[in-house]
């Protein structure tokens, strides 16, 4: 690894100020289990790497039943799924925050890292996405809040600028009747990246037999996490259906445009996206009725 | 070039001081700094386990940390978990149940499952193989090594 | 849990029982010290620069740079090997042998892999070391490369060495090739054979490149003194071929080189070519100071030695009885950059399991841009097996005869002659089938869709080689014993346990040493099946050498001829004077007083083989929507011979059947269209987890071999063989298309399935 220079700052103030120092050569480290690989590796350089895990509002998570949940970006996933407010009432976030590597990674791995990291396969962004879930970013010029379909902007790129530091996710409070699950495919059963992933949410009326509205958002077949919001909203007013998963299924795969590599094919990873989809539609719609 | 920052740790129970590189990582102090060879390198990048150590009451990679990061933490390593009495049950499992060929992934693979029962004295087969998952062995094929944890399960109630 | 099945007929007092190893506590506390834990005075790190090109003409590399750069202290190239100074007479019929184990280690001319050693550094720090190699300039002119032996057999194929010529059946071609050798045996005659048949199947089959996988990355650290000494530290199966290979290729006296062996953390046959010790010992013969060169992970996937690719034909002919009558085998292994597949190996295992009257088997090593193949666990046999035992399960299928009765009506035993020559002697196939139909798995059946059930067996040779044992008594009745044989799974103590069935001592009274080169006479690696059988046998002799003067100074001490003192079970007493009688421990203590002490020593050489075969079970489980592949159970049964230390035997036997689960769902070398591997870490090398697999139940057959004292067949290499197959033939009737190509992903069964 190229020589770096190492700062703790203690309040965002402090980071935001570390991180405009260098410029695009500060790099933000949370659990560093991919910073630390692609510096390694030379497939990122930097000369300051800011940890970020001392300032207290990356490093916290707080639910409010009209709030929803608001997750520091450095929280490891462990303390996710660990939490009682979230196990209750964000499963499709468990579901992700518990698959991300092994429990050594998810020891260190935060979904905030997941969300700048910007990896087309990450696994925590589709369930975020699903849950209409907003980045809250400070920088030199100020705060904004970014809706998570629309941070990444290729692989491994976002849209954060020189200064910016990713503080929170704010994830909505779950509407009642509704659920969300998140699945990958992968070869094995542990530490793989996604050949294909997908994050369902849904809200079903009080009957709990049509649906009221979806979200659907992809994983590892594209240059980024997608957001389909034509499979979504093709559910929204329909019975609950195989029919209409069906039809949400052949949508989602429309949207998928992967490419052929190590970890699989065009064909197959599209393939996937339509078991994918019903697979994770027919959890959510479980976990809305209060099944599971 | 950025110097040498000064750490101040604890590991093993014992306050420790280091001077490292910002770039070594927490694996490369305890091998290189501080001569505890004990923790195993097997792949520089997180996926193998075989640098597993306890950071602050959870396993972790010590590849994928760094070592200026260790400041004012607690860690153990596989050199702390033995006492000056005898080994750990879960040591003594592992060598009575032949769990070990090889031996290099052994360490990584005592320090996790010991973090494991600490908190879960009763995990089965399944939370078992689910919690070792990010521990590679290519020896023995697992096997010997479940049913070593189980046998440190009894042999740490009784 | 298993039930082993115990035939030999001889009790022992402490062979067959589970001992503690001796080197576990040093294990299980990270005290053991392996070869990446070398700490010297001035130890300086080497890194090495790589080929980014699978095949390219080296032009120019400039090293002025990294030799200037702070903290650099030496830099080489193959410039710097002896080979760059010998002329073609010098080395005369040595030539090309040199030339091409100097062009492996450094790249001289062409870079024919990607990850080919081009140069390498030694500086104060790894990190600087990094940064060095990074400044060395290499001009390239890249070359299209060929990645599989279809494409480096097709007759305008890019040319890996221009002057390697096929060895044509013994006969040397003129014109140069990447096909390095064609062999052949022949048995019979095949038409006629084919003639008998009712049915006759033909198949084809590829296999993807893969790795050993062993999680200890490859190092070494050398100290070349100034008065010509070399001292090297590794991890390594063979101190002795480090050795010799490393004074090969130094041109440096085999005896001013001393490899010490330190614990070695995985190997299965990759950790025997010297990589990185004549690099270490270059760097440090420059720079005056010790050197220690790490391999990362992905340089071991990279520019270690995987397991060949192949391509693969199998045309079987069968009666109606069920009865092998012919057998056309085509095997083409990838050699990797330079020849030396171990397609000969695969060639004479392919049909071992049966008594094949009439067979033809054409074996080809070719050379592709991939780095060179080494041995990986019975080497060639997987592969061959994946291929003969598909056939016979399909022609099972179709005949619908039951897989265990074919392979009963058709096994091998004793006094069959195999296709290469040999004759079988006490053999345990048969045995095994027979467990295997008797086993609770194979009897319950499999229910269920989408679930398959297969079956496979698997041979190899196990054959002996030199190994030496030195055992010395101490004064408390305990004995050191001091062997050559790396432990790479527990062999300190089945060597030990087989010293301490001799001595007629307890097992914790004997004491075994691993030692360097120097300190022990010449033993092979510890690999193919081996050590507990080969080292073992020096152990039983050494230990036999000490008893015998320990009778000897029994009869000076009691002034009696040596013919009336008997040694029984540790006991030494007079055949006909009940008073004088003394034990081990007790005349140890006298041996100081009584003329010196006791050291017998052992070299040996066991001709002759072990033959070890194996039949597996395995029921699975696809996916249909993902075409994912769950392994729901496993049972291997094996013949190991004599089970010195059983649970060491179930061990190997589980660690090569998971390996094979690896090799045949999802392990393989993904190269993209430059040759380039993209899959060189263990995120993306995909090796089965805990949580892929289920328990492995072993089932050890013990028919003990007649060519061993205590019946010892060997273990580790055939457990590998027959899972590629049995896996194959299970998915195969899961999903009702034959799986002829691995790995057997998800990808791949989904696309056999649509």
């Amino acid at each position: 690894m190229e020589a770096v220079e190492f700062t703790t700052p203690k309040t965002i103030d402090e980071a935001v100020q570390a991180m405009a120092s260098k410029g695009d050569r500060a790099r933000a480290l949370a659990g560093g289990t991919d910073l630390l690989v692609q510096l390694r590796g030379g497939r990122r350089s930097a000369d300051l790497v800011v940890d970020l895990k001392d300032v207290p509002e990356l490093n916290e998570i707080s639910y409010n039943a009209s709030s929803g949940l608001t997750i520091g970006a450095a929280t490891p996933c462990y303390r996710l799924y660990a939490d009682a407010n979230v196990a209750a009432n964000y499963p499709g976030l468990v579901d992700s925050a518990s698959l991300i590597g092994s429990i050594q990674i998810q020891g260190r791995a935060s979904l905030g890292g997941n969300l700048c990291n910007s990896a087309p396969s990450a696994d925590a962004i589709p369930p975020m996405i699903a849950l209409g879930s907003v980045a809250n970013v400070v920088g030199p010029n100020g705060s904004r809040q970014i809706p998570v379909e629309d941070f990444c902007t290729g692989p491994g790129r976002n849209v954060l600028e020189p200064g910016e530091i990713l503080v929170s996710i704010n994830v909505p409070a779950p509407p009642a009747n509704s659920g969300a699950s998140y699945l990958r495919f992968i070869p094995r059963n542990e530490m793989d990246i996604a050949v294909a992933g997908v994050g369902s949410a849904v809200v079903l009326d009080g009957s709990g037999q049509n649906f009221v509205s979806a979200r659907i958002s992809l994983a590892s077949v594209a240059p980024t996490p997608v957001f389909c919001k034509a499979a979504g909203d093709s559910l929204a007013g329909k019975a609950v259906s195989d029919e209409a998963i069906e039809e949400a299924a052949r949508l989602a795969m429309e949207d998928a445009k992967p490419i052929t590599d190590m970890r699989g094919t065009i064909r197959q990873r599209i393939h996937l996206v339509g078991v994918l989809t019903r697979r994770t539609l027919n959890i959510a719609i479980q976990r809305a009725r209060g099944e599971e | 070039m950025p110097g040498l920052v000064h750490v101040s740790t604890t590991i093993n129970g014992n306050p420790t001081d280091f001077l490292c590189e910002p770039r070594q990582s927490l694996l490369e102090v305890l091998r290189d700094v501080l001569g505890m060879t004990g923790t195993k390198e097997g792949c520089n990048d997180g996926n193998c386990g075989a640098c597993t150590v306890m950071f602050d009451g959870r396993i972790v990679t010590s590849c994928l940390v760094l070592g200026v990061e260790a400041q004012g933490k607690e860690i153990t390593t596989i050199e702390g978990v033995a006492s000056p009495e005898g080994l750990h049950p879960v040591q003594q499992a592992f060598l009575e149940n032949a769990a070990l060929q090889c031996g290099i992934c052994t360490p990584g693979f005592i320090v996790a499952t010991k973090a494991l029962l600490d908190r879960e004295p009763d995990a089965d087969e399944g939370r078992i193989r689910h919690w070792l998952a990010g521990n590679l062995c290519r020896c023995t094929g697992y096997d010997k090594i479940v049913r070593a944890v189980l046998d440190a399960e009894e042999k740490m109630k009784a | 849990m298993a039930s082993n099945i115990v035939l030999s007929e001889v009790e022992y007092n402490v062979v067959g029982k589970r001992h503690l190893r001796p080197d576990g506590v040093d294990k299980v506390t990270g005290r053991a010290q392996y070869g990446a834990d070398v700490q010297l005075t001035g130890l300086l790190q080497g890194k090495v620069l790589r080929s980014p090109h699978a095949h390219a003409r080296i032009k120019s590399i400039d090293t002025s740079a990294a030799e200037a750069y702070p903290g650099v202290h030496a830099v080489v190239t193959a410039a710097d090997l002896s080979f760059a100074s010998l002329s073609r007479e010098q080395l005369g019929g040595d030539y090309q042998r040199v030339k091409f184990a100097s062009n492996h280690v450094l790249a001289s001319e062409k870079a024919l892999f990607k990850g080919h050693p081009i140069a390498a550094v030694a500086a104060e720090s790894q990190h600087v070391a990094e940064e060095a190699v990074k400044l060395i300039k290499v001009e390239y002119e890249v070359l299209p490369p060929a990645m599989t032996v279809r494409q480096a057999m097709e007759p305008n194929a890019s040319l890996l060495h221009e002057d390697l010529f096929t060895s044509e059946l013994g006969e040397l071609s003129d014109k140069p090739s990447n096909v390095a050798s064609h062999m052949a045996f022949e048995t019979g005659d095949l038409e006629q054979g084919v003639q008998q048949a009712d049915v006759v199947l033909e198949r084809e089959f590829e296999t993807a490149s893969v790795h050993q996988g062993y999680i200890e990355p490859h190092n070494s650290t050398a100290f070349w003194n100034t008065d010509g000494q070399l001292n090297i530290w590794c991890s390594t199966q063979g101190p002795f071929v480090v050795r010799t290979s490393v004074a090969d290729i130094l041109r440096h006296p085999v005896s001013r080189v001393k490899v010490t062996p330190m614990e070695i953390g995985g190997g299965f046959g990759g950790k025997i070519t010297a990589y990185l010790e004549p690099i270490a010992a270059l760097l440090s013969r420059k720079s005056g100071r010790p050197v220690k060169v790490l391999m990362s992970r992905t340089e071991v996937f990279e520019a270690s030695g995987p397991a060949p690719g192949t391509w693969m034909k199998v045309k079987l002919g069968v009666t109606n009885e069920g009865k092998i009558t012919a057998a056309d085998i085509f095997l083409a292994f990838e050699a990797g950059a330079f020849p030396g597949s171990p397609v000969m190996q695969g060639a004479a295992c392919a049909l071992a399991c049966y008594d094949v009257p009439n067979a033809r088997i054409n074996g080809y090593d070719v050379v592709v841009n991939k780095p060179k193949t080494a041995a990986y666990r019975a080497p060639g046999s997987p592969q061959a097996a994946f291929a003969v035992e598909s056939v016979i399960d399909e022609i099972c299928e179709q005949m619908g005869m039951d897989p265990v009765e074919f392979r009963l009506r058709n096994a091998s035993r004793e006094g069959v002659r195999r296709v290469e020559g040999p004759v079988f002697r006490r053999i345990g196939l048969v045995e095994c089938l027979e467990a295997v139909r008797n086993h609770d798995h194979y009897k319950a059946p499999l229910e269920g869709p989408n679930r398959g059930r297969g079956v496979a067996a698997g041979f190899w040779f196990n054959r002996g080689f030199q190994s030496a044992v030195n055992i010395s008594v101490n004064p408390d009745g305990t004995v050191n014993l001091i062997e050559g044989s790396v432990d790479i799974g527990g062999s300190r103590a089945s060597i030990a346990q087989q010293a301490a069935e001799t001595l007629g001592i307890a097992y914790e009274d004997v004491k075994p040493t691993v030692v360097d080169t120097d300190s022990i006479g010449y033993t092979m690696v510890t690999g193919g099946s081996r050590t507990t059988f080969a080292t073992g046998w020096a152990a039983i002799e050494a230990a036999e050498d000490v008893k015998t003067q320990m009778v000897e100074r029994a009869a000076r001490i009691w002034d009696t001829p040596i013919e009336d003192v008997q040694y029984i079970d540790g006991v030494l007493s007079h055949k006909s004077d009940p008073e004088l009688r003394m034990t081990f421990r007790e005349l140890a203590r006298q041996l100081l007083g009584t003329g010196g002490g006791i050291t017998g020593a052992s070299n040996v050489d066991p001709s002759g083989e072990g033959n070890g075969f194996g039949v597996h079970i395995v029921d699975v489980e696809v996916d249909p929507d993902t075409g994912k592949t769950t392994i729901l159970r496993y049972t291997a049964v094996q013949d190991a011979g004599k089970a010195i230390h059983p649970s060491y035997v179930e061990g190997q036997m589980q660690g090569g059947v998971v390996q094979g689960i690896g090799w045949a769902l999802n392990e393989e070398y993904f190269f993209n269209d430059q040759g380039q591997m993209m899959n060189s870490s263990f995120l993306d090398y995909r090796m089965p987890t805990a949580l892929d697999l289920p328990m492995i139940d072993t089932v050890i057959v013990e028919v003990a071999n007649p060519g061993h004292p205590y019946g010892v067949r060997g273990v580790g290499e055939v457990p590998i063989v027959p899972p590629l197959a049995a896996i194959g033939s299970a998915i195969s009737h899961a999903v009702g298309q034959r799986i002829d190509r691995l790995p057997a992903n998800p990808g791949a069964v989904l696309e056999a399935m649509s």
